[in-house]
């Protein structure tokens, strides 16, 4: 787990082990816990994007991330460091809980 | 805070209609209100009209109510139910143009978020394969 600020965004990633990866459920969850948040997030499998919104069911399912893949999160607004701190969590926790 | 928008899920089949609230339940939780119905009171294959009503009441959000459905009659069922509701809900229904399951798991977790009927409608219908 790392994370760095750059120009306004602050970002963060984290190693997924989760054994089906961002399959169905954990996807739910990561965007529920997303959407709990006001800022924007964006989330990718490389540092450099492409980059999917967080908050978008679709997009994040569509992102079929394996086990194993490296999960990256920029996020901008006022609560930007809670937002990836929380995602950061319930990635490196395995998805335990998403609520 | 307002209620979050419900969700309808309408199959020719009440197993793949429980069989998907279910999914929504364990998936994303209970806290969108959520209806369902299948099958002919027969426990043939069908839609009926007064059991989508039905659940249309059960899932009922004044925030709403998002209904997913497989394919031909539960559709023109399910418009004939909106039709026939009291006339200040019937703005308030929409069937959305998405694959069931998969679309009732998406619409669920959009309305969760508390998001509006049009925003859970558009999150269902962006599944839609292109």
């Amino acid at each position: 787990m790392r994370g760095a600020s750059g120009m306004n965004k602050l970002r963060a990633s984290v190693l997924m082990r989760h054994e089906v990866g961002l399959h169905a459920r954990p996807s739910v969850k990561l965007t529920k816990l997303a959407k709990a948040f006001a800022s924007r997030i964006d989330l990718g499998l490389s540092p450099d994007g492409p980059w999917v919104d967080a908050k978008s069911i679709v997009k994040v399912m569509a992102t079929k991330a394996p086990k194993d893949s490296t999960i990256y999160f920029r996020a901008e607004g006022t609560d930007a460091k809670a937002a990836l701190e929380a995602l950061v969590t319930l990635v490196d926790g395995d998805f335990q809980d998403g609520r | 805070m307002s209620r979050n928008v419900g969700i309808v899920i309408v199959s020719h089949s009440a197993d793949v209609a429980r069989g998907t609230a279910l999914m929504v339940e364990q998936m994303v939780g209970r806290e969108v209100p959520l209806g369902w119905c299948g099958g002919d009171p027969g426990g043939g294959l069908g839609t009926s009209v007064e059991a989508i009503m039905r659940a249309i009441e059960q899932a009922w959000s004044e925030s709403g109510v998002a209904i997913l459905v497989d394919l031909g009659g539960a559709e023109t069922n399910s418009e004939m139910a909106i039709e026939m509701l009291p006339e200040e809900r019937r703005d308030r229904v929409v069937v959305c143009n998405a694959p069931v399951v998969e679309g009732a798991v998406m619409a669920a977790t959009e309305a969760a978020s508390g998001a509006t009927l049009e925003a859970v409608r558009r999150t269902a219908e962006e599944l839609t394969p292109v």
